[in-house]
């Protein structure tokens, strides 16, 4: 098949155009080097009294209602569309514990890897928050969160995603979260992430027999800004250890990078592909003609 | 145009706005009830809030809507990337006489599954911030397949306006748009193999919530392989149905066409579905998944695999060797059932297959979205009836393509012969 300068054209034209749009619509994982620069909270499992005094101390900053259950062994109590901290009660080996569930703001945070107008957003300082005026409710920062975090207002005309955003106003004030600052028990700690870790460590050394030798969160899901202690291991009090160490926007990258491959390669393969058998047509029609 | 064209036209629209044929059959009648109803149900759920008529929770957010109109209805669009890759690509002229009825089907199909998508938004109003917004998500798989879904929606509407412009007699516009077709069928098959397997990424972040057994990292391709022989089998059935339905007017070349094309789509149905299965095969064997299949779950997976796939790839492949044409309808029939299963695991049935509480619609979902598709399914009649999908072009068409077709042969005799001269000794 030849060239000519017509169809040259054409697929200059077509590869040019499918590549910078691949640009604007393809993909790239979106991650942050320097993660140590992130601010955290660290959770002390074995200081925690289950006192509630984070749950009503957030409700109280957010306007929503206080807690009007309490942790029960036995009984799973859930973060939902008004609450934000849930302080749970589990009956182990060692005796009972408080865990505390609430977003973990992930280094490589999944739901803002799913939100398509970046309303779900990771701060430069650590704090992954929801933005409102992006958002269009399609709920897929739900489907992707491993930790089930973000909750939406099914009951609202004008719904909202509810979730912890580590305080991020008063943060900017240079107030720690409102949850950390009500601790009675120091099982809450709020710093750089980097110090967290080291305190977390210090602790387990010191004291080797009280605590189950990992900080949950070091290397869960790539890291997060929440780092756990826990005196058992961390699956007897409700946390999920299946999640693997990979960051979940990772499991998307090969799809996303294939994208601008495929625009541009698929329409050039699909181009030449009609041309030759447009070639072979003609050619089988006239040599048809000849014969008869 | 000058005006008196454009009343003209407008006349003719209006004209033509009026129904054709019977107006209480019991289908309308159906269709009209479920509408109304959906109606009632949608006006509540922008009044109250998504929670006062479905039963997504928190812990499965995406309801039938999402979950079916979109995620499974999709797929079955996807015989017109199919069909048109035959026609145009590879210029498989026998399956031309389906190509405007599907590339119609597949229009409708993302207009009203887009639709649905805006009635499961929580905040439909702000859908405007991916698209012309300052907040372009690109790390989002969402976001590739919303801006997908939105210039296939042009890509098809250019595919179909030849059918269109016929209708109204717009001369000029029809050979502008019948010039973009190349054009638009290549860009088109490229962002429907994107989105078609952007459909199943958007599960891959859920790789802890979904049972092992139809998590993997190859959904996308999955997705778009089985999006093949879904929209084919659906080609396959809608024909099958409006053969009885437009019969009387539809054009000889439909007609006679009809049993070759449907035996052409069984063969291609059954090598892609063969193919399906065995990459299902392999990607079981690859995920080490073999504990299992001796669960409920599994046996769930296996009436899925065996009993959708590979039984109506059989039954497909027996219907080409006997040109049996009932075959090929049950087999189709099959697999599309298939499709909805397979859709509805990943997103619905397993997923949070641990909670154990499997996720039911409740009838104000079902009924929501069976009128999204009795809407679909009128307005294919109407335009169906009134513009030349199964009928005939006009004939200024056919005049105005033969006379092109004299002019090429007439501009350059002498490149003509050259090339003849080259074909022969290279064929000799």
């Amino acid at each position: 098949m030849s060239i000519d300068r017509r169809n040259f054209l054409k697929a200059l034209g077509i590869a040019g155009a499918t590549f910078t749009m691949g640009q604007c619509f393809g993909a790239s994982v979106e991650g942050k080097k320097n993660d140590n620069e992130f601010y955290g909270i660290l959770y002390d499992a074995t200081r925690c009294v289950g006192c509630q005094s984070c749950e009503m101390a957030c409700a109280e900053t957010y306007g929503f209602p206080p807690p009007e259950d309490v942790p029960e062994p036995g009984v799973v109590r859930e973060t939902t569309e008004t609450r934000r901290i849930a302080i749970n009660q589990f009956t182990t080996p060692k005796g009972d514990f408080f865990m505390r569930t609430s977003c973990n703001h992930c280094d490589k945070p999944a739901c803002a890897s799913a939100c398509l107008t970046k309303a779900m957003y990771k701060t430069e300082n650590g704090p992954v928050i929801w933005r409102e005026d992006k958002c269009i409710g399609c709920r897929s920062c739900m489907i992707a969160c491993p930790f089930d975090i973000p909750k939406f207002e099914f009951d609202k005309p004008n719904p909202k995603i509810n979730k912890c955003i580590m305080c991020y106003g008063l943060m900017q004030e240079g107030k720690q979260p409102a949850c950390v600052a009500a601790c009675p028990a120091e099982a809450l700690k709020f710093g750089k992430k980097k110090d967290l870790l080291e305190e977390a460590k210090t602790r387990i050394y010191a004291s080797p027999d009280e605590y189950y030798h990992h900080v949950y969160g070091e290397t869960e899901v790539g890291g997060t800004g929440v780092l756990r202690l826990s005196p058992v291991p961390f699956e007897e009090l409700g946390m999920r250890t299946d999640l693997g160490d990979v960051s979940y926007p990772e499991y998307n990258k090969t799809f996303l990078y294939s994208v601008p491959a495929v625009l541009v390669l698929w329409p050039a393969f699909l181009l030449g592909l009609h041309n030759s058998t447009k070639e072979r047509e003609k050619r089988n029609q006239i040599l048809s003609e000849d014969e008869s | 145009m000058n005006r008196e064209q454009n009343t003209g036209l407008l006349k003719f629209i209006i004209s033509e706005l009026k129904p054709k044929g019977k107006i209480i059959t019991p289908f309308n009648v159906i269709s009209a009830i479920t509408v109304l109803a959906a109606i009632v149900i949608l006006t509540i759920r922008f009044a109250k809030g998504l929670g006062s008529v479905v039963d997504s929770s928190q812990s499965h957010p995406w309801g039938l809507w999402i979950n079916f109109n979109v995620i499974t209805g999709v797929a079955f669009a996807g015989g017109a990337y199919v069909v048109t890759f035959m026609v145009y690509i590879l210029g498989m002229e026998k399956y031309r006489p389906i190509v405007r009825a599907t590339v119609l089907y597949a229009l409708l199909s993302y207009m009203f599954y887009a639709g649905a998508l805006m009635l499961d938004l929580g905040r439909p109003w702000k859908i405007v911030n991916p698209i012309i917004g300052n907040s372009f998500g690109i790390s989002s798989v969402l976001f590739l397949v919303a801006w997908h879904f939105l210039l296939y929606m042009g890509s098809l509407l250019s595919e179909f306006f030849p059918t269109i412009s016929e209708w109204a007699t717009l001369k000029r516009q029809r050979r502008f748009f019948a010039s973009l077709t190349l054009g638009v069928v290549i860009f088109g098959i490229a962002l429907s193999t994107l989105h078609q397997s952007g459909l199943g990424a958007l599960f891959l972040m859920a790789k802890p919530k979904i049972h092992p057994l139809w998590y993997s990292e190859f959904i996308p391709i999955l997705f778009f392989i089985s999006s093949i022989f879904a929209g084919l089998s659906l080609v396959v059935i809608l024909e099958s149905i409006n053969q009885k339905v437009f019969g009387r007017k539809m054009s000889f070349l439909h007609k006679s066409s009809h049993r070759p094309v449907m035996f052409g789509i069984a063969k291609i149905c059954t090598i892609s579905m063969f193919v399906y299965f065995s990459m299902t095969v392999l990607v079981f064997i690859h995920g080490k998944n073999m504990a299992y299949l001796n669960t409920p779950w599994g046996y769930w997976y296996l009436v899925e695999v065996v009993g959708f796939v590979l039984v109506p790839g059989i039954v497909f492949l027996f219907g080409y060797k006997r040109m049996n044409l009932n075959m090929v309808r049950i087999a189709a029939a099959m697999s599309i059932v298939g499709i909805i299963l397979n859709r509805l695991n990943i997103s619905t049935i397993a997923f949070k297959w641990y909670d154990g509480v499997i996720q039911f619609p409740n009838l104000n979902e079902v009924i929501v979205s069976v009128a999204v598709i009795f809407v679909q399914i009128q307005v294919f009649k109407w335009i169906a009836r009134r513009m030349p999908v199964y009928t005939e072009s006009p004939s200024w068409v056919t005049e105005e393509s033969h006379s092109k077709s004299f002019q090429i042969r007439n501009e350059s005799p002498y490149k003509l012969n050259t090339r003849r001269k080259k074909w022969k000794t290279s064929a000799g």
